[in-house]
């Protein structure tokens, strides 16, 4: 952690580029009617199953 | 391409296309914000004399070493063989309009208030039915299935209902999958019996009231034009206290009628309900109720008093989860996910009581959108057309800092405005962006 940058997540998405896109996360839909999901408040399934 | 903007004091540095959050103080904001414009050496020429040769040379240090570890001024993180075609074909997700009919008269309801601009009418066990086996046939090798109870008012059909929680269930069971059923509900009719079956059954809840009572009646009056707001508030209370575990979302809507919508989250939290989600109304420009962009400001600051709002609640102990305000940064959705969006049309699709199959729901009625039926399957195929209105496409994302989390917004939306899939609504992009800088500043003031 710097001295002037703290780093609250050091995440990237180039590195869900290798194992991301298996299909198995909710659908998110992002009209006003339903309650709409921005996609990135999404959490990934295979995550979730690991960590439950 | 970063994106820095302050927040009560705090600094706050995107990094846009890794993802990476990173808060700084003020030389570090002003300096990084300068190197994406400008080579290094004439960023120090220019900060030496603000912040000092040392402070200058730390920070330069310090935003290469992130830099050269991919957390900033990331190159674009697009496969090389990017195409975004759903390449296996598969629909994983189905919105079953139970009812075109509804217990209410919401003045802004995108479905005429229930019939969507046809003939009212409730969805037969047959047509509920030959759904899930569509569902469990076209979702191929995907274990996760998803079906949304929806309407109008589902639970105007509550008996077809139960039964295809039953019979979906059933089906999932024999093909391996998990369903997940989610039953979005004015709350009218939500009694003990319904109660029982979303427990039983894992229901995910979405629950609509609009906060404050006048704000509620106003726009969600009873078909005789009376108060629903006492009733409402009732079934929902007595749903949420239930001693059980239970997935549930109270959902309003926020309109140009209450532009202090803080107040209406304030009214619900205070009401005892800690899942909540108040969303801005999509009307048309002719709509007294419709957001116009003159509303802008005042809608901008009404989100930053509920991010404080919310931010002191978490501080007592008294955490609200504001879904819209939701981020998970470390196990949030993975780049494809983000090129996928919503799915509509693709992955998604919304049925008619009568069987016809649509991009999503809002595209129920029209008949130059259907699909197909869930009789025959999918007979015109939409997903090109969708599963290329993506980031990569719009003109308007690509300049955009906060692309990767909205994924492009609404396809209907986008259709209704402009006319055009691959040009976002303005004004809903100008709200993603806001509650986005409010969620990660959030997110920052609520992690350890």
């Amino acid at each position: 952690m710097g001295k002037h940058i703290k780093t609250i997540s050091g995440r990237t998405l180039q590195s869900t580029v290798r194992d991301g896109g298996c299909g198995e996360c909710r659908t998110s839909c992002q009209s006003a009617c339903k309650t709409s999901l921005t996609v990135g408040n999404q959490a990934c399934n295979k995550k979730k199953t690991k960590n439950a | 391409m970063i994106h820095a903007y302050v927040f009560d004091e705090t600094f706050i540095v995107l990094d846009v296309n890794s993802g990476s959050l990173h808060v700084v103080d003020e030389p570090a904001y002003n300096i990084i914000k300068a190197l994406e414009i400008a080579h290094q050496e004439d960023v120090a020429t220019r900060f030496v004399p603000v912040y000092g040769a040392e402070t200058v040379k730390e920070v330069l240090a310090e935003a290469a070493d992130l830099k050269s570890n991919g957390l900033l001024f990331a190159p674009d993180p697009r496969p090389h063989n990017f195409n975004n075609s759903n390449t296996d074909g598969a629909v994983k997700a189905l919105c079953l309009h139970l009812a075109h009919d509804c217990n209410l008269r919401c003045r802004y309801c995108f479905a005429s208030q229930g019939d969507y601009a046809g003939d009212r009418g409730l969805m037969s066990k047959e047509v509920g039915q030959a759904a899930i086996d569509f569902l469990m046939h076209a979702s191929g090798n995907r274990k996760h299935v998803e079906v949304d109870f929806f309407g109008g008012e589902p639970l105007l059909n509550r008996p077809v209902m139960q039964d295809l929680v039953e019979y979906g269930r059933l089906r999932a069971g024999e093909a391996g999958k998990v369903i997940k059923f989610t039953l979005t509900t004015n709350a009218i009719l939500l009694d003990a019996e319904v109660q029982r079956l979303i427990l039983d059954n894992d229901l995910a809840v979405v629950l609509s009231v609009d906060g404050r009572p006048q704000v509620h009646d106003r726009m969600r009056p009873t078909p005789s034009g009376g108060s629903s707001y006492r009733r409402v508030m009732e079934r929902c209370a007595e749903f949420v206290r239930l001693p059980f575990d239970k997935e549930y979302y109270i959902r309003g809507t926020f309109t140009r009628h209450n532009l202090d919508f803080a107040a209406d989250v304030r009214h619900l939290a205070e009401a005892g309900f800690d899942h909540l989600s108040v969303e801005p109304v999509v009307a048309g420009a002719g709509m007294d109720y419709a957001l116009r962009e003159e509303d802008l400001p005042t809608i901008m600051d009404e989100y930053n008093k509920l991010t404080r709002y919310l931010l002191e609640r978490h501080r007592q102990g008294r955490p609200v989860e504001f879904f819209h305000f939701n981020i998970d940064l470390d196990d949030g959705p993975c780049l494809a996910k983000r090129l996928t969006g919503c799915s509509a049309g693709t992955e998604y699709l919304a049925v008619a009581p009568t069987g016809e199959m649509y991009p999503c729901h809002q595209f129920v009625g029209r008949p130059d959108f259907q699909v197909g039926s869930v009789f025959n399957g999918v007979e015109k195929d939409t997903t090109n057309m969708f599963s290329q209105a993506h980031i990569y496409n719009k003109k308007a994302c690509l300049k955009c800092w906060a692309r990767f989390h909205c994924s492009g917004g609404c396809h209907a939306n986008a259709l209704a405005f402009n006319g055009d899939l691959l040009e976002p609504y303005k004004l809903g992009c100008e709200l993603a962006k806001k509650r986005l800088e409010c969620a990660l500043y959030l997110k920052i003031c609520t992690t350890a």
